[in-house]
């Protein structure tokens, strides 16, 4: 009991002051505070979404293609088929050529390149090149390609890669950093040669946070609407011709969002949703085959 | 810390143990192979953590490499098998002799030296995504080995590496789900698998516990009637149970090499003689 008492004594002087404990409390609600005040937009977009484009989605509204017919009753003015499958397609071929060649930029910047001043170089243009608004990679292609040929959707395809290709960089270099050296080291002592450990060893234990980035680039450009507008074009049929026009989610949402007819502007918001849940499908997609391929 | 006064339990079945005192140089038992060094200088950037260093690791011997921390054991074998000059800024100079062959020569395929000397590092590093099978396998493929037979060599391995008892049943399993001295005895295997002549071994127990330890030594002990081993270890105990000679480093010099016996009951230099009786490091 005494041993006690005298061991209180001595930790009397720790005991936590009144001050310390409102400052932890004050600093604890304030953080709380900025996270709830960052989501609050999140949840009012999902809200607004959600509540007027709802009423736009029905069966026929997958199906069919925008009429033009907007003068006329809600029942004639069509769906969205054209620019869902537009917005698939052109982001495919966007993927096509924007990974491999940023994963392969990657590799270099990891593997061969490390700290050299060439590296430092390539680093320096990719930061430049996230930085820049993304119509301007629009108006790129748009002098390069189509003024006196046209719009069309390998265009379209051709700047949303521009887009793509510094994010699949960066999240890539990071991914791979993460290798730890002594897998790569013991793969090189085996005697396998670098594109061989490369290709058995850094790059399949990068998996997981390859998919990551790849999936956030896909995302940006899923939802990209300038570098579209002078590239794709925009049109109403349904079209698996990267050579001509071609439709995708994002022009629609522009050109419908801007109709003095109600049932248009409302087939806007059930494309924007159409969209986010698109994207929101492919993310749980790229999380699960993530977890998986870590796990295995 | 008393030194043993006997050779190491291996040595008794050692091939002709040569002279004591013998330093460097020696002859090579037919149908084995040794590694010699001549003036080898390993830099990092401007430092020099090797200073000129001769040493041989004899045929089918063991031979430790003893020394406090930074004095450039691991740097020395990883001249051997040069990964060394994988780290950026990293070169080394000088001579490494695998059966009188120059491996720093012109036209010395790096990717054939590694083959022909092959490396165990500190902690054990199975490739994660990979089964035990794909691991061993692994030691074949990443060498571009062809499929057929694969699986008699894969077994073959992993017996001459002590572990097939143990994981027979679930090659398929992934690597990572071994215990730590299991996955060490598989970076053993996979090794083998590439059919090394040399086997450098980097601290290979430093990470594992007595027991897991005590197998790698044994397992040590059988490997070298077919591969010549080199081990770098802090453990001075380990160095007089595994090894027929031992080589004491400090600050990047040689300071002697031996019979592991003579090493640690009568050494030459006075400084090997404060640390193997632990007066530093």
């Amino acid at each position: 009991m005494s041993a006690q008492g005298a061991t209180a004594d001595v930790l009397a002087p720790f005991a936590v002051s009144r001050r310390r404990r409102r400052r932890d409390r004050f600093a604890r609600w304030s953080v709380a505070a900025a996270t709830l005040i960052a989501i609050v937009p999140l949840a009012l977009i999902l809200y607004y979404l959600l509540r007027r484009g709802l009423g736009a989605i029905s069966w026929s509204f997958f199906t069919t293609d925008p009429t033009g017919n907007t003068f006329f009753g809600s029942s004639s003015i069509g769906g969205i088929k054209s620019a869902i499958l537009g917005t698939i397609e052109i982001v495919a071929i966007a993927s096509l050529i924007a990974i491999p060649v940023g994963v392969a930029v990657a590799l270099w910047l990891v593997e061969y390149g490390q700290r050299s001043r060439a590296a430092h170089g390539v680093r320096l243009f990719v930061d430049i090149l996230t930085g820049v608004p993304t119509i301007i990679f629009g108006l790129f292609i748009y002098i390069l390609l189509v003024v006196g040929t046209g719009y069309a959707g390998y265009k379209g395809s051709l700047a949303l890669a521009l887009l793509m290709l510094p994010i699949v960089v960066r999240s890539a270099e990071v991914a791979l950093e993460l290798v730890p050296s002594a897998l790569r080291e013991s793969a090189l002592a085996l005697g396998a040669p670098r594109w061989r450990t490369i290709a058995s060893v850094t790059l399949p234990t990068a998996l997981p946070g390859l998919l990551t980035g790849v999936l956030l680039a896909v995302a940006r450009a899923a939802g990209e609407t300038a570098p579209l507008l002078f590239t794709a074009g925009s049109t109403m049929k349904t079209n698996f011709d990267p050579n001509t026009f071609m439709n995708s989610l994002p022009v629609q949402i522009y050109n419908d969002v801007i109709s003095p007819t109600p049932a248009v502007e409302q087939r806007a918001w059930g494309a924007a949703l159409t969209l986010v849940v698109m994207i929101l499908l492919l993310n749980l997609f790229a999380r699960l085959v993530a977890r998986r391929s870590a796990v295995g | 810390m008393p030194a043993p006064d006997r050779p190491a339990a291996g040595a008794a079945t050692a091939p002709a143990p040569v002279t004591p005192g013998e330093r460097g140089g020696g002859a090579a038992v037919v149908d084995a192979h040794s590694v010699r060094t001549e003036d080898l200088r390993a830099f990092y950037g401007e430092s020099e953590q090797l200073k000129g260093i001769d040493v041989e690791f004899a045929a089918n011997e063991v031979t430790a490499i003893i020394g406090p921390s930074g004095c450039g054991k691991s740097t020395l074998v990883r001249c051997v098998n040069r990964m060394h000059e994988e780290i950026p800024g990293a070169r080394a100079e000088g001579r490494v002799l695998l059966d009188g062959l120059d491996l720093y020569g012109d036209g010395v395929d790096v990717v054939a030296v590694r083959r022909a000397i092959g490396m165990v590092f500190q902690r054990p590093n199975p490739f994660p995504t990979m089964s035990v099978y794909d691991n061993v396998a692994a030691g074949l493929r990443l060498t571009g080995r062809r499929r057929e037979s694969t699986d008699a060599a894969v077994e073959q391995a992993l017996r001459d590496a002590g572990l097939w008892s143990e994981v027979s049943s679930r090659l398929d399993v992934s690597a990572t789900e071994l215990s730590g001295g299991q996955q060490q005895r598989l970076c053993i295997a996979r090794s083998l698998a590439v059919g090394p002549r040399v086997l450098l071994m980097d601290e290979p127990c430093s990470a594992l516990d007595p027991i897991a330890t005590l197998k790698i030594e044994e397992l040590i002990g059988e490997l070298k009637a077919s591969v010549t081993i080199a081990i770098v270890t802090h453990n001075m105990q380990q160095a007089a149970r595994v090894a027929d000679r031992t080589a004491f480093m400090l600050d990047g010099e040689l300071v002697e090499v031996g019979l592991t016996g003579q090493i640690f009951t009568n050494p030459t230099d006075p400084r090997t003689e404060e640390y193997v009786t632990g007066k530093f490091g």
